[in-house]
């Protein structure tokens, strides 16, 4: 789910920047005023085990394939939302950086369509009002416990997942990169990140349920202190995610329907306009004119050896006029050459 | 495990690449760093349909990877992670865009066609860029250079310290994965009866080591912060080569190079 930089014009780009951003702001001063410096190494092995833990293949029983790890809800789940955004916007800069998984400027959409739906949304809306939920008490206090932290798992990984691949859509959609219109985007990203997302969140749970039985107090509000009040009720959970899955299928729904056609304009007008107003540019003025390019034009009645020839249609507003195309053809072809003499050079220089 | 070991191997080429010595390595992290962010952002900032500027875009990388003497052929094994999604969302492209573009003997090429193939270029630019920042850049100097643009000091030192566990505790994975498959042969991944013994063993283990770890340096007298390397001052020759950078990017973004070079030829 890792966007890359192609996919998202500046302005949404900065726009998620803005917005991470502002998280990590919220999330830095948070922590400084608990003085939580002493997070700092669990926070860093935190990360780094994310990092090794998505590299490992869990086998799916009854299938070939395998799954991975859902790092932002386990590292809330460890170290609490403010520090587990934190851990997972490291780990998402140095898989950017180092593996190029993702993008420098895709790094902003990318913190905030895993990090941020996983860390915040998956504590804040699910961990922590089901773990101090009632849910389950019937089945003796481990057993409750454990039931708890197996649907809290899943559900934040499903509806995490389900969030950060809308919003992967959005983004792609603002940003006026693809053709595919926005419900059958919708339609083709959410089914599979459903899977996905159910797949992490057993994983992620049986993790930590490891955990639970060996060291339960290594995981937020397992173990509340004795004689805290304000717990939530049974009812205020469901509630809570009745509004969550309200919202999030009937969303869904909406714009995966089969004419999404109104929202589609409604949001973004017809793809050319989106597209130019995104990104403040008047496709047509593409290349500017110049004084260069008069000079060059008369140096080309001596040196153009192609004169008066045309392809078909070549003064589309597309813009792809003849010029343009033995021109980039030429520059790639310099472009090869450097390549070639630098290798060449390399060598000998060994 | 293969992945692991392969992420492992990746991880200290990049460490290999950026400690060897060139014009680009010596540059300021600064000064890499910004020209690489107004770089990308210009390549993004093209058209869709503007596949004639990125052979024109190619070549700034091209030049910095001869001059840095780095392989160009390194950074194309990354491609993996980004291509998938970019080519999911540019793929369908050719089929809702059918605008004709222009026509090449009996073949129509589609302004869809166009875009894709720009939507491409764009991915392999963005990243050539990136990877060119940080096979030239020493990871703490990046860091320090992240502090320089007052990135919260808590993010860096994270980022230090995540940066150094992350080899060990891959090392270690790497070690586990290795012994398990020999206990459980012809098996592919992690049993779901291990699923959560196997990661919550390492989570732990490390956990109560990293804790260890913080009391001993807070007992040599840590207090939070690192002190970074010693960056180099931002001469006049980073500054030169930021706003010359600059400006070329500029250049070519407000000049069509690709059609005046065309237009020599072709009239």
């Amino acid at each position: 789910m890792h966007m890359a930089d192609a996919l998202l014009a500046p302005a949404v780009a900065a726009t998620m920047y803005v917005c991470s951003g502002t998280a990590a702001g919220a999330s830095v001063v948070k922590l400084r005023k608990d003085e939580a410096t002493e997070k700092l190494p669990m926070m860093a092995v935190g990360a780094a085990l994310v990092f090794a833990g998505q590299m490992i293949n869990y086998t799916i029983p009854g299938t070939g394939s395998s799954g991975h790890l859902c790092g932002g809800m386990m590292l809330s789940a460890l170290l609490g939302p403010q520090a587990g955004f934190l851990s997972m916007i490291i780990v998402l800069t140095i898989q950017c950086l180092f593996f190029a998984d993702g993008g420098l400027l895709a790094l902003g959409a990318n913190i905030w369509n895993m990090a941020f739906y996983g860390c915040f949304v998956g504590y804040y809306l699910i961990w922590r009002p089901i773990m101090k939920s009632r849910l389950f008490s019937g089945m003796g206090e481990r057993g409750a416990v454990r039931a708890r932290i197996i649907l809290a798992s899943i559900l934040g990984c499903v509806i995490t997942l389900q969030l950060g691949a809308f919003s992967v859509v959005l983004e792609t959609q603002l940003s006026g990169i693809t053709e595919l219109p926005f419900g059958a985007f919708v339609a083709l990203m959410q089914p599979i990140h459903l899977a996905i997302g159910l797949i992490e969140g057993l994983i992620t749970s049986a993790v930590l349920l490891f955990v639970y039985e060996a060291r339960p107090e290594r995981l937020m509000d397992v173990t509340p202190a004795a004689g805290e009040k304000h717990r939530f009720s049974l009812g205020t959970t469901v509630a809570i995610l009745a509004v969550i899955a309200a919202l999030v299928g009937g969303g869904l729904s909406l714009l995966a329907s089969s004419h999404p056609d109104g929202l589609e304009w409604a949001l973004f007008g017809n793809a050319e306009e989106g597209y130019a107003a995104n990104m403040a540019l008047d496709e047509e003025d593409f290349g500017v004119r110049s004084g260069a390019a008069d000079a060059a034009a008369n140096i080309q009645d001596h040196t153009a050896f192609l004169p008066d020839y045309a392809l078909k249609g070549s003064d589309s507003p597309i813009g792809t006029t003849v010029s343009g195309l033995v021109g980039s053809l030429i520059v790639a072809g310099a472009a090869a050459g450097i390549c070639l003499l630098g290798g060449f050079f390399r060598r000998r220089r060994r | 495990m293969e992945r692991l070991d392969r992420a492992l191997g990746e991880f200290r080429q990049m460490e290999e690449l950026a400690v060897s010595d060139s014009p680009i390595h010596r540059l300021h992290p600064l000064a890499k760093f910004l020209t690489t962010v107004l770089y990308i952002l210009i390549v993004v900032s093209y058209p869709k349909y503007a596949l004639r500027a990125m052979p024109v875009m190619a070549l700034f990388p091209i030049l910095l990877y001869q001059i840095a003497r780095i392989p160009l052929s390194l950074c194309f094994y990354r491609l993996r992670y980004i291509l998938p999604l970019v080519c999911a969302v540019g793929l369908f492209n050719p089929f809702f865009d059918r605008t004709p573009a222009f026509q090449v003997g009996a073949l129509t090429v589609t302004g869809g066609m166009i875009s894709f193939l720009t939507l491409l270029c764009k991915g392999v630019l963005c990243l050539t860029a990136s990877f060119l920042l940080v096979a030239t850049t020493r990871f703490d100097a990046l860091c320090a250079a992240l502090r320089k643009l007052h990135v919260p000091s808590l993010l860096t030192n994270l980022l230090l310290l995540t940066y150094r566990y992350i080899t060990v505790l891959m090392e270690e994975a790497s070690a586990m994965t290795t012994a398990y498959h020999l206990r459980a042969p012809g098996q592919k991944g992690i049993h779901i009866s291990a699923w959560g013994s196997f990661l919550g063993q390492l989570l732990l283990r490390s956990m109560d080591r990293a804790e260890d770890l913080f009391r001993a340096m807070q007992l040599r007298g840590w207090h939070g912060h690192f002190h970074y390397v010693d960056l180099p001052s931002f001469t006049a020759r980073d500054a030169a080569y930021v706003c010359g950078g600059a400006a070329l990017l500029a250049l070519v973004r407000l000049v069509d190079i690709a059609g005046l070079v065309g237009s020599l030829l072709v009239r």
